[in-house]
């Protein structure tokens, strides 16, 4: 305790996973998506509701797992950023009757913008530093929201209430099916996104930093310019999850978007596997569906039920859903060799 | 000038337990490298038990006493059961099996004890410190244990030869255990006294904040916070950032127009960070070198 300065081996928080290890096959890719596609002609609509619910999780801890899995930088604060993207959704429709689709972008630009400065104060931080600053984002979110001068647009601890939208051109469809397939498209074309940047040289730059950040530096990497790019993507990702959630509720209040949410996404990614964009899906089924079924084994000792659930998990697969895919994957070519 | 006096000796008072808190953080951190997130809960579940003697009739120190032990066993216990097979895991899922741990306990004690306010005693009385009115003599009594807590502590760790082993069982594991320390020992030691230290805390927080299953909630934040200014190395720097988070809390609602109670804490982790952004490895904590 006394020396002045330690030396350790440079072992990282994050572990490396390879980019091509971070999606799925062709094959696997087109099987999912067609039962997502077909799956709700067949359920109630407040299944296809909970679904929608969970491609908009999915979608967060995906924005998670790329500044995460991807660049090595710990988040506690998700839930500031989906906060922001939800109330950009909710002022816009509400106030300037602004179309829902075009509020997406706009709500992804603006926590581009909010993400990439508060990206610039963690820059000096990692590890459990920047879990702190993270966190202190995310318990000031819902007061800052509840400010004063802010009522006027935002409703204060009321919030506001979101029309949910029709389907267009007449389609016979109910609404929570039209919400469904329009989340679909979008979460499609930002996980098509994520895993073509993670795959570009903006994504090896990522992956550079998050297994050393002095070689990757050495090599020639902007670190602070990729650092603060991640934290950029990151919350425009987890705004337009923010936004889309902000429609599919019909609702937004500070009090929606607590520490709580932002300690469910990360949950969420940890139970998916760290790193690995498809375990997002169902890292956000876990969080979602888990304390359901919790309450359901016991009332009372739900939040018991829910942690002992969740240790089972981390120690049948410390590694989460990639793991299981992996093994499921040497199964399948044991299979075919005999 | 006597009002800032007055907010200062206020946040000395409220500081104490966040001292005292952040001191129990650190002492796990040292063991075992990790922000333990359920610590808070810990700590409330002995102070519940420490309630429940006496209820059944046990007289305060007898109690505080049987505590501190059942808390050493219980910490050692859970590092065992639970956290040991996760000793290779990825750190994230340890932060994972921290927050199933929260769930756990909170939820348990919820079933126990219910979620009504329960009074706690203190041994200290609560008359008014020297003649002021800000601080009680509860309050200075918590100071003068975290006090005497720390310099124990820094007996333990200077002068002892399993306080020694323990130190060099958490900055270099290999050599400790070249050298014939079981290291895998000094961590579930470590977790046992980081335990007792937590229900030390909780039990000397309770009259204040009155005892409940969420009463750790605010104050564990704060005492990481604490942990983190001073820096996560150093047991002196948390007891120090704990005083000076409660005076800059105190300080930041008073003289900052429109900070209420609700905006207090986001303005003091607000501070903290930009401690941080001058000094990474905060106000007393080693700097880390690392081998590339």
């Amino acid at each position: 305790m006394s020396a002045a300065e330690e030396v350790v081996e440079g072992h990282q928080a994050v572990e490396a996973v390879p980019k091509r290890a971070m999606t799925l096959g062709t094959g696997t890719s087109l099987v999912v998506l067609a039962a997502l596609l077909i799956a709700p002609v067949f359920v109630k609509n407040f299944i296809i509701f909970q679904m929608t619910m969970l491609l908009i999780y999915g979608l967060a801890v995906l924005a998670l797992n790329i500044l995460t899995g991807g660049s090595g930088q710990f988040s506690l604060g998700q839930s500031a950023f989906y906060a922001v993207g939800a109330y950009t959704t909710a002022v816009l429709m509400e106030h300037f009757n602004v179309n829902y689709a075009l509020t997406l972008p706009i709500a992804g630009i603006v926590c581009f913008g909010f993400g990439f400065l508060f990206g610039q104060p963690a820059l000096r931080l990692s590890g459990v530093y920047l879990a702190l600053a993270t966190f202190a984002l995310a318990t000031a979110m819902p007061q800052l929201l509840k400010l004063n001068f802010l009522e006027h647009w935002t409703g204060g601890v009321q919030g506001l209430v979101v029309t949910k939208p029709d389907a267009p051109f007449g389609l016979p469809m109910s609404q929570d099916m039209w919400l469904y397939y329009f989340t679909l498209v979008v979460v499609i074309a930002i996980y098509i996104f994520s895993v073509n940047l993670l795959r570009s040289r903006s994504g090896r730059a990522f992956m550079a930093i998050r297994d050393n950040e002095i070689a990757a530096s050495a090599m020639g990497v902007d670190v602070a310019l990729y650092k603060t790019l991640a934290f950029g993507v990151s919350a425009a990702i987890t705004g337009i999850a923010g936004s889309l959630g902000a429609i599919a509720v019909q609702f937004v209040a500070p009090d929606s978007y607590t520490i709580t949410l932002a300690i469910s996404l990360f949950l969420g990614m940890v139970v998916g596997g760290v790193g690995w964009l498809p375990g997002s899906i169902v890292g956000a089924a876990f969080i979602i569906f888990v304390p359901n079924i919790a309450e359901g084994i016991s009332k009372g000792l739900s939040g018991a039920v829910f942690g002992v659930l969740l240790f089972l998990v981390i120690y049948l697969v410390p590694h989460g859903a990639r793991q299981v895919a992996i093994l499921g994957q040497q199964l399948a070519g044991k299979l075919r060799k005999n | 000038m006597e009002l800032f006096t007055n907010q200062v000796l206020a946040g000395i008072a409220t500081g104490a337990i966040y001292a005292c808190m952040a001191l129990a953080v650190v002492m796990i951190y040292q063991a075992i490298d990790h922000l333990n997130f359920a610590q808070g809960e810990m700590a409330m579940f002995s102070t519940f038990i420490s309630w429940q003697l006496m209820q059944w009739g046990v007289s305060y120190w007898l109690a505080f006493l049987i505590t501190l032990a059942f808390s050493f066993v219980a910490g050692i216990a859970i590092e065992r059961i639970l956290f040991k097979p996760l000793a290779k895991a990825p750190v994230l899922t340890n932060v994972a099996g921290f927050i199933a741990l929260f769930a756990i306990i909170n939820s348990s004690a919820g079933l126990i004890w219910d979620f009504t306010i329960k009074q706690y005693p203190t041994p200290f009385g609560s008359a008014p410190f020297l003649g002021s009115q800000l601080i009680s003599t509860h309050q200075a009594g918590m100071i003068g244990v975290t006090v005497l807590l720390l310099l124990g502590l820094y007996f333990f760790f200077q002068y002892t030869r399993i306080g020694l082993a323990m130190r060099a069982a958490a900055s270099v594991p290999e050599s400790a255990r070249l050298v014939g320390i079981n290291t895998s020992w000094m961590i579930a030691l470590g977790w046992g006294m980081a335990t007792a230290i937590g229900a030390i805390a909780g039990m000397l927080i309770a009259p204040v904040v009155f005892l409940e299953p969420n009463m750790m909630g605010g104050v564990l934040i704060y005492g990481f916070a604490a942990a983190v200014l001073g820096g996560l190395t150093s047991p002196f720097g948390a007891v120090v950032g704990g005083f000076l988070v409660g005076i800059f809390e105190n300080l930041a609602g008073t003289y900052i127009p429109g900070v209420g109670n609700e905006l207090k804490l986001p303005i003091a982790l607000a501070l903290i960070i930009s401690v941080l952004v001058v000094k990474p490895a905060g106000l007393f904590g080693r700097h880390i070198v690392k081998r590339v």
